[in-house]
């Protein structure tokens, strides 16, 4: 059902090679790059230097990979303490591009980039190219939002790393898109899971048909979790390969781990990251083949190292090779957090960011439920708010208006449209211990 | 002046019911009841005999209910009545949030209006010589 393996390329920026190194080679190239990374963060970074010493952790006596056990974990807080640029361990002049994680900016996470910053990152996306056979022949096209969000400029350097034809198309604008598509025949499509549905269902309700009239080979899909089922979904409608993709503007953005062609699990890119599995309850590391929080140390970030940063999110390193021969290790496709975060359009939003807009309105009370789910292939988010008894609520005008006034707030603290549904007062279950916040109804969230 | 009372709903089966049970339990009999509605929720606008009663009731039985000030103007029972009002209205310039009718008697109907200013749209409304309540 999937395409034929399309032929090798010849011209590539990203270096097949290094994903091939004998395993001895790789973990001597990742200790030679941790003991930098470690000094480099003590000596640049006061919060890394607090953090050291109050843990007794040592970083000039790093001996073996598994010494980075005996540092501190950082969390996503400690980078939002340091907001905007406490963290960076290298002067600001030296620093060419900024991304940051969504949020108010009480809340926000920034990454910054120095220039072999930005291009180890093309590099990285770009061998999820060189996965999907990529070559200088191909067209890119790229629907992930352009701006501050990781996911449009990671893929943008990946594709022009891997020497493609770029079609620099962000979000939105779903019919030009799909115009676009066929008319220039783009090969590889990047974007999150969510949107590629939307652009299949929507060429369709066009009276066009995907799978015969796009030239799609690949798609690199991530920025939000997605199911065998919804992938198998959009290979049939498209009429291409997905390969998964993942990546967090705390350590970099897409291409920390990207599947290959064999679609069984995602490689890591080991040589610009050290991954370790932990139980999030205990901190303790996990051997290979258990699922726990992945935590990832970065070893050739140049602005903003991080050490041991616990991602949240919830994985297993796969045992065994991959059939590719490629001896990189590979992580299984994510199941889950271990917050409250939502991905929403592959948006992060946490429930406190959403409190935090609606306590200023004093019209509505502080109980409210989020509700996600799917129309189309789109996730959709309604809050529901119960209203103060002060309200005038006589008029509908009055109720639109103020719904309006919160949806704006909210678009503008979090990046992402959130329909407001205001009701009944004392409507929203009241549960006797933790409150249930969130429902949601999104079916491909379901995970097999 | 009419006291009219409001209440939220949702838009939920059952609702409606229940809030009619309410009044009929604390003896309150409606006049008349509209209801302004949108996809997710409606507004419930009652006259009734014990406005206060009335919202008591639904407040103890959980609804957000209110009072509101909204005129009401008697109309003869004939063709143009209706239309002679609103002209009045719209010459003067009153601004009408929302309006209903209703009758309980042959020979008159009831126009009930939210106007802005409420206070000064009734003495111009006597003043033009119509019947308000």
């Amino acid at each position: 059902m999937y395409p034929d393996e399309p032929a090798k390329g010849e011209s590539m920026a990203a270096n097949d090679d290094v994903l091939r190194m004998p395993r001895e080679q790789i973990e001597e190239l990742q200790l030679e790059r941790l003991k930098k990374t470690v000094v480099d963060c003590y000596e640049n970074v006061p919060f890394y230097k607090e953090l050291f010493d109050e843990a007794g952790f040592n970083p000039y006596d790093v001996k073996t990979l598994d010494d980075i056990q005996k540092a501190p974990f950082t969390t996503k807080q400690d980078l939002r303490d340091n907001y905007p640029f406490g963290l960076f361990a290298k002067p600001l002049s030296e620093v060419k591009e900024i991304h940051m994680s969504s949020g108010t900016m009480g809340v926000a996470t920034v990454g910054g980039y120095t220039q072999r910053d930005l291009e180890t990152w093309g590099e990285c996306f770009a061998r999820g190219i060189k996965f999907a056979n990529g070559t200088p022949e191909d067209i890119c096209h790229i629907c992930y939002g352009y701006g501050l969000f990781t996911g449009g400029l990671g893929a943008h350097y990946g594709s022009i790393a891997a020497g493609c034809m770029t079609l620099p198309m962000s979000a939105g604008n779903t019919k030009r898109q799909i115009n676009v598509m066929r008319t220039m025949g783009s090969t590889i499509l990047c974007c999150t899971p969510s949107y590629a549905m939307h652009l299949a269902d929507t060429a369709i309700e066009m009276g066009i048909d995907p799978a015969e009239e796009f030239s799609l080979r690949a798609g690199i899909h991530g920025a939000e979790p997605f199911s065998d089922n919804f992938r198998a979904e959009l290979e049939k409608k498209l009429n291409y390969r997905v390969l998964d993709i993942y990546g967090l503007t705390e350590t970099m953005g897409p291409g920390v781990a990207i599947e290959c062609w064999e679609q069984d699990g995602l490689h890591l890119a080991e040589d610009y990251f050290l991954a370790e599995i932990i139980d999030p309850e205990t901190g303790k590391v996990l051997p290979d083949g258990e699922w726990g929080e992945l935590v990832l140390t970065t070893l050739c970030r140049e602005a903003s190292p991080v050490v041991r940063y616990r991602t949240r999110d919830i994985t297993c390193i796969k045992t065994g090779e991959c059939k590719c021969g490629r001896t990189h290790r590979r992580i299984a496709r994510l199941h889950g957090r271990t917050d409250d975060m939502l991905i929403i359009r592959g948006v992060n939003v946490f429930p406190s960011q959403i409190e935090n807009v609606m306590e200023t309105f004093p019209e509505v009370a502080s109980w409210y439920q989020i509700e996600l789910d799917t129309i189309g292939s789109l996730d959709t988010v309604t809050l529901k708010l119960e209203v103060n008894p002060d309200f005038t609520f006589d008029e509908i005008s009055a109720i639109e208006r103020l719904q309006k006034k919160i949806s704006t707030r909210l678009q503008e603290a979090l990046q992402v449209g959130i329909k407001v549904q205001l009701v009944e007062p004392k409507s929203i279950p009241r549960s006797e211990g933790k409150a249930k916040r969130v429902i949601d109804l999104r079916t491909y969230k379901n995970m097999s | 002046m009419i006291n009219q009372i409001t209440v939220f709903l949702e838009n939920k089966g059952g609702r409606l019911a229940s809030l009619c049970r309410s009044l009929a339990d604390a003896g309150v009999n409606m006049e008349a009841l509209t209801i302004a509605d949108t996809a997710d929720y409606g507004i419930a606008r009652i006259v009734c005999d014990k406005p206060e009663e009335a919202l008591k009731a639904l407040e103890e039985a959980g609804y957000r209910a209110k009072i509101t000030k909204v005129v009401g103007v008697e109309l003869p029972n004939r063709p143009g009545s209706l239309a002679e009002l609103l002209e009045f209205v719209d010459e003067k310039n009153l601004n009408v949030e929302y309006g209903y009718c209703f009758s309980n008697a042959t020979d008159t109907a009831t126009q009930v209006m939210k106007l802005r200013d409420i206070e000064n749209a009734a003495v111009m409304l006597k003043a033009a010589g119509f019947d308000v309540i």
